[in-house]
């Protein structure tokens, strides 16, 4: 049976999210031939109806609303709700981000419906759909799917399915008037950490260092290197506890989670917590003076070396070939 | 001020993982209170140290969960609950524990819920939010700082390394972030204490649950380990040489570059 797919599309920095075409990727494949509807929820968000189209969308839905300036679980939540009442989908993806994992589950429970959530690969398409999602910290994955008849609901973790081409496609673009009220949640302020520029979770190349960068400007030859790949910096817990740099450029567990094609981990140990977000990378480097760092565990290529040396080496030799 | 914390024991990543016949082997293995949870057990005793009232941990699990219970109770949690499972509920999803714990909690008129902001076993992080939409109250996650002034609770909360501050009032349902606190240890007189404080043990029978009612919505076809990574390679020599065969490797052999 062909389905018919709700897909969430988010912006960040006024631009529509990588992980929103890679969500109706994924909608296309569990629909079956059926329709993806993708909605956009904000203040003023029609601009970027188009272009979720051209990604795959035969159909968007935006709910504009002064309410809807800054994400609220309430005001998201009615507004989502309003588009199900009205589409009445068999099926909902998600991009597992900030947004994505602070509403699913209130939808999904609204529903009375199981959410298979972080989602890094599909296999099937429509009813045979089958979902693959990292578990234990990444140690090990589980194949899940739904059990009965009822919405099936997805959350996809960014960089991991492959959004479809970009294509001139005209799909129309509607809006759907919402009455939102009784917000619980007043948001006061938001105080921006995170670099502008290239999304950490949507990077390619990430260089990453961790309490083996020992200072703030131990980050510098970092940023060099990432600048020259045009790829973003990252950090372990442990460089970002010791103030070498913010935490929002943590990667792991507790940060962001990551799958670049590359990811370069300089000073950095390998503990299962930062490993839980950067081990579906697709190429490993490693730089570690301790050869028997757990990192290396994990790593496609090693370099047992001080990172001081290797990294201003390595920005040196790109330059040559680039 | 009536306080509950939703507590999950799960299996320690730090430790081996071991896979066989599709399920993760748990024999021998070691388990812990979810790290998030802590958080939200250390942050419940500090509220109420401030405020006054009462911290209860819940879990839902078999008898083997006491011990984690135990644990809360010597970190200074008052009461414990035990939800246990074992001859009612085969296979739980994030479904089967929110019904649960919404169905015991419903009549709690509980001021504060706290919880992870996800458990490092399944990692899904719907627990928390499911449960608060049951019983029709607001909820925050993911949050690295809460204060409590009169009507009104202040906090912040991370979104992916922004910090948002906002404010809403009880009751309410938080999720603990790392960053929130630093949980305490039990000391030796609490283990102590902890012994003799109350932990009650219930089933779904108590909580008038048909087994029906919390059958798991998804289901689990397959665990296994990721395919087995070729060792990665070690390289060799001097460092500028090793440096421009890495640079030649990304580019003709993993072509990332
Ligand atoms: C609940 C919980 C959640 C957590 N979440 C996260 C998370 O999201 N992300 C995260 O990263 N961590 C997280 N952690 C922390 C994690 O356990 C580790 O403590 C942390 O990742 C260690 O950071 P590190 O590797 O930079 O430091 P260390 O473990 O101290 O390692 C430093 C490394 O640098 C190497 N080194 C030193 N100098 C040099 C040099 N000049 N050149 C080359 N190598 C050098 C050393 O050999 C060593 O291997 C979490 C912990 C807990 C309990």
């Amino acid at each position: 049976m062909s389905k018919k797919v709700l897909v969430l599309g988010e912006t960040r920095e006024g631009a529509l999210r990588n992980v929103s075409f890679e969500a109706i990727a994924a909608a296309k494949k569990i629909s079956g031939g059926g329709e993806v509807v993708a909605v956009l929820l904000g203040e003023a968000v029609s601009e970027f109806g188009n272009e979720l189209v051209a990604y795959g969308a035969d159909r968007v839905i935006t709910v504009e609303h002064p309410h809807l300036k800054s994400y609220t679980s309430d005001g998201y939540g009615q507004a989502f709700m309003a588009v199900v009442d009205q589409e009445q989908p068999e099926a909902i993806v998600f991009g597992h981000t900030a947004v994505g994992k602070d509403l699913s589950p209130k939808i999904a429970s609204k529903l009375q419906t199981g959410l298979i959530s972080d989602v890094t690969d599909i296999e099937g398409e429509g009813d045979d759909a089958v979902f693959i999602r990292p578990i234990y910290s990444g140690k090990a994955f589980e194949k899940v799917k739904l059990k009965e008849d009822g919405v099936v609901f997805i959350t996809v973790r960014p960089n991991n399915i492959a959004s479809l081409e970009r294509e001139e496609r005209s799909g129309d673009v509607s809006s759907l008037s919402v009455d939102i009220t009784n917000l619980r949640t007043i948001i006061k302020n938001v105080v921006r950490k995170s670099a502008e520029g290239v999304d950490l979770s949507e990077a390619k190349v990430i260089i990453a260092g961790g309490r083996g960068v020992k200072s703030k400007d131990g980050f510098e030859p970092l940023q060099e290197l990432a600048d020259l790949l045009g790829g973003a910096v990252g950090a372990s817990r442990g460089a970002c506890d010791a103030d070498y740099c913010d935490y929002s450029l943590q990667i792991g567990q507790t940060g962001k989670v990551v799958t670049p094609d590359l990811y370069i981990a300089a000073g950095i140990s390998g503990a299962i917590q930062h490993m839980a977000g950067m081990s579906n990378s697709k190429v490993i480097v490693a730089i570690n003076k301790d050869p028997e760092a757990n990192i290396f565990k994990v790593a496609d290529y090693g370099i047992v070396g001080d990172l001081f040396d290797v990294i201003p080496l390595l920005t040196e030799e790109f330059k040559k070939v680039m | 001020m009536n306080i509950y914390v939703l507590v999950k024991r799960t299996f320690d990543t730090e430790e081996k993982l071991v896979v066989s016949g599709g399920q993760i082997q748990e024999d021998g293995a070691e388990f812990i209170i979810n790290p998030y949870d802590e958080y939200a057990i250390e942050e419940a005793i500090t509220v109420r140290d401030a405020h006054g009232g009462e911290v209860t941990v819940v879990t839902i699990g078999d008898e083997e969960a006491e011990k984690q219970l135990r644990t809360a109770l010597a970190m200074g949690a008052d009461k414990a609950v035990l939800i246990n499972t074992e001859d009612d509920v085969e296979e739980m999803d994030q479904f089967t524990a929110a019904y649960i714990l919404a169905e015991y909690l419903k009549d709690k008129e509980a001021d504060l819920i706290l919880a992870g902001n996800v458990a490092i076993d399944g990692g899904s992080g719907q627990v928390g939010p499911r449960v608060a939409d049951l019983l029709d109250i607001n909820y925050v996650t993911t949050i690295t700082s809460l204060e409590i002034e009169g009507e009104t609770v202040k906090i912040v909360r991370d979104i992916e390394g922004d910090a948002e501050e906002l404010e809403t009032s009880l009751p309410l349902l938080v999720t603990a972030q790392q960053g929130l606190n630093e949980p305490r240890y039990p000391s030796l007189p609490g283990i102590m204490k902890a012994k003799k404080k109350p932990l009650e043990e219930l089933e779904l029978d108590d909580l008038d649950i048909e087994e029906d009612d919390v059958e798991a919505k998804t289901e689990t076809i397959e665990v296994y380990l990721p395919p087995k990574k070729q060792a990665g390679r070690i390289l060799e020599g001097e460092i500028p040489s090793q440096v421009s065969e890495l640079v030649s490797l990304l580019r003709s052999e993993a072509k990332v570059i």
